[in-house]
């Protein structure tokens, strides 16, 4: 009777505080815990009887690397409380914007998270000593969506031009235009970034997903669409919490939010991938067919190429808004007043996956009840049975590199802890 | 004489978004330059190698908000020669202070089923609040120019530029059109300090004090100017509550801008 345990204290190279424990007793895994020990903040329970109009910025702060999504969400679940609808440029520039956040979210997993996974390096800046060129292009990349993200929401973390109904400010038709050469030269690099990701080297693994992610009519989804799964489901956004549920699991007093039955799904770029590939732009498309990309990608280790892809999909996206861009008449729409009781709810494409947000209004415009599900407290579930996989086909390996590999395969999902947290329960026992 | 080692630099994660350390992974230009000038001894959300301390420099991000981070701050400061505080959850407590003036308890029961398993304190506060602190960088978030300024000053050994001023200077500077006066707009500038570039003006909107109060803000002859605008006493409280709602002298201005019960 041998017993073995994996732990690491301390995820590196991921958004946020977690950690990882496996137990495994003679040749069977007992137990696989994805902990989550970052603090918890309370989001839900103090937007409570703010202002409607706030949810925007206030729910921004729960992620400093996706804040462009938590006020898509936001927004849009507001508007529909309130029955208007944002269209036209002003549709059109919160796409935009979006586009800047994927650009550099994408990058920065990429670049500075993932790659030196591949590479053998124990980050980015270690990579750069032997690969500064491909460092340097990352960064390069990265900077043009943060540029992207200033341009249109004043600064890249936490913009500060986005409201419900639309923006404060509209860019000017010069201002756009000015920018397109920097995202001509993007979409090169992003180009370079698929090459680069498709090359490396992938252990050969096929992992059953459910894969969920909206979908659009005609475009790569980030702002709408309806919920769809790989094995059929679609629905309205508006249906969501009937389909998908919380679940307590006993071995981590977490949260997982699970299907109806209780399995794992998976949301995020493999998920987006796979059920919108034939909403691809050109270029995208014959990048992902010359990078020997499937109708679907099951290889967690390959969402690498995915994620350039859909780098490749941003600044595509990105160069068409602009070429089509004419300023609205009006910065944002008219809103009505708000109606104690009315619920609102949406769903747009974080980075990482669907971010849904729920809102009930109280008296004079308030905000009686929040409620948000993040990307990472969706896929945490999943991540677990993708460690579950790896360590019994693993398990001849030594413990160290059967620590190194477990790292990895969290890491192939770019979990964004700090987002996870307010919906998960806490285990702050550190063992 | 061997040549002097690099300094080493540590980043440090408490309550918070991320989005200030991240500040450091989006200064793109200096990145490399910044690697080669310090070694990147502990920053676990980029690297996975990590250098045992004593650290020269520490960026703390985030607040106080468990007795186990409470007791790690000062494991922190122990083993920092300087430590400098990253963003207004560190300097102030952040957005989730708003727990400060309300029932925990009842928010752990409203967030979570099974509100036993979660460990928190009731408030969330400060850094400084715990250990001595060299230097706060204000921000929500914190802006990449002053961060690498600070930084900069931390290597010449000097003492960071980094001004106290309000928003309203750095407007005036920018050349923007006052949102107060032109268009009747809300705005905190008068009360915050400068760092983010004016930048909520300079997009047509009214400053809404994400770097926190300045130094001696006059709030109690603002908040008049900002009730004859239109705001509501309730909606005036929530504007200085928000993600430095527990900084002093916010703090004292939503609460003299009264409760609920004694709106007129």
């Amino acid at each position: 009777m041998t017993e073995r345990t994996i732990a690491v204290d301390y995820l590196a190279r991921v958004e946020g505080e977690g950690a990882l424990r496996v137990r495994i007793h003679d040749r069977s895994v007992e137990e696989v815990e994805l902990k989550i020990f970052e603090p918890p903040r309370f989001f839900e329970a103090f937007l409570r009887g703010r202002g409607y109009a706030e949810a925007p910025d206030i729910t921004a702060r729960i992620c400093g690397i996706c804040p462009v999504a938590y006020q898509m969400s936001a927004c849009h679940a507001m508007e529909r409380a309130l029955g208007v609808r944002v269209d036209g440029p002003l549709r059109d520039l919160r796409r935009l914007l979006y586009c800047g956040e994927w650009i550099e979210s994408h990058t920065l997993h990429l670049y500075l998270l993932h790659a030196p996974d591949f590479l053998g390096y124990p980050d980015a800046i270690a990579m750069a000593k032997d690969h500064r060129g491909l460092v340097e292009q990352g960064l390069r990349l990265k900077r043009t969506g943060n540029a992207l993200m200033s341009l249109l929401g004043g600064r890249e973390i936490h913009p500060i031009n986005v409201r419900v109904g639309g923006f404060y400010r509209c860019p000017t038709r010069r201002e756009l235009e000015e920018f397109r050469p920097e995202l001509v030269e993007a979409l090169d690099r992003a180009e370079a970034t698929v090459r680069f990701a498709a090359a490396l080297p992938f252990p050969a693994v096929e992992e059953d997903y459910e894969f969920v992610a909206l979908r659009h009519p005609s475009e790569y989804p980030m702002n709408e669409g309806a919920v769809v799964s790989s094995r059929g489901l679609h629905l309205d956004p508006d249906a969501f919490e009937d389909e998908f549920r919380e679940e307590q699991v006993p071995h981590s007093n977490a949260l997982h939010s699970v299907r109806r039955d209780g399995g794992s799904y998976l949301v995020g770029p493999l998920a987006r991938f796979a059920l919108n590939r034939d909403r691809l732009p050109p270029r995208a498309a014959r990048l992902a067919r010359e990078a020997g990309l499937g109708p679907e990608v099951r290889n967690p280790f390959q969402s690498i190429v995915v994620r350039a892809i859909e780098i490749v999909i941003a600044c595509e996206e990105a160069i068409a808004i602009i070429d089509r861009y004419r300023p609205p008449a009006a910065p944002s729409v008219d809103l009505p007043r708000p109606t104690e009781g009315a619920v609102g709810r949406a769903i747009t494409e974080a980075p990482r996956g669907m971010l849904y947000h729920r809102y009930r209004l109280g008296a004079e415009g308030t905000i009686a009840e929040a409620r948000i599900v993040a990307p990472t407290s969706q896929n945490q579930r999943r991540i677990e049975d993708d460690l579950r996989h790896l360590v019994e086909r693993s398990l001849d390996l030594e413990t160290p590199a059967l620590t190194d590999a477990c790292e990895r395969a969290i890491r192939n999902h770019d979990p964004c802890i700090s987002c996870a947290t307010h919906f998960l329960h806490l285990d702050l026992e550190r063992s | 004489m061997a040549p002097r080692p690099p300094p080493r630099l540590a980043v440090w994660k408490f309550a918070s978004c991320d989005g200030c350390q991240l500040t450091l992974l989006d200064c793109e230009d200096e990145l490399l330059t910044v690697a080669d000038a310090v070694e990147i001894a502990n920053f676990r959300e980029a690297s996975k190698a990590v250098v045992a301390g004593p650290y020269d420099l520490s960026l703390v991000e985030g607040s106080i908000t468990t007795a186990d981070d409470a007791r790690r701050i000062r494991e922190v400061r122990a083993e920092s020669k300087v430590l400098v505080t990253i963003g207004a959850c560190a300097t102030s407590g952040g957005i989730q202070a708003l727990r400060n003036f309300a029932d925990v308890e009842e928010y752990r029961r409203v967030v979570y089923a099974r509100p036993e398993y979660v460990a928190t304190l009731a408030s969330s506060t400060a850094i400084r609040d715990h250990v001595p602190v060299d230097f706060e960088l204000r921000g929500c978030p914190i802006n990449k120019a002053q961060l690498l300024e600070v930084i900069a000053a931390f290597l010449a050994d000097r003492a960071p530029n980094v001004p106290t001023e309000s928003v309203c200077i750095e407007c005036k500077r920018r050349g923007n059109v006052c949102v107060v006066v032109a268009h009747g707009t809300p705005c905190l500038g008068p009360v915050t300090q400068t760092g983010c570039g004016a930048i909520c003006p300079a997009f047509h909107r009214g400053c809404y004090g994400c770097f926190g109060p300045m130094d001696s803000p006059n709030t109690a002859a603002l908040i008049p100017h900002l009730g004859e605008l239109g705001l509501d006493l309730a909606s005036v409280r929530r504007l200085f509550s928000t993600f430095n709602a527990a900084a002093p002298p916010f703090r004292a201005a939503a609460e003299s801008a009264g409760t609920e019960a004694s709106r007129p």
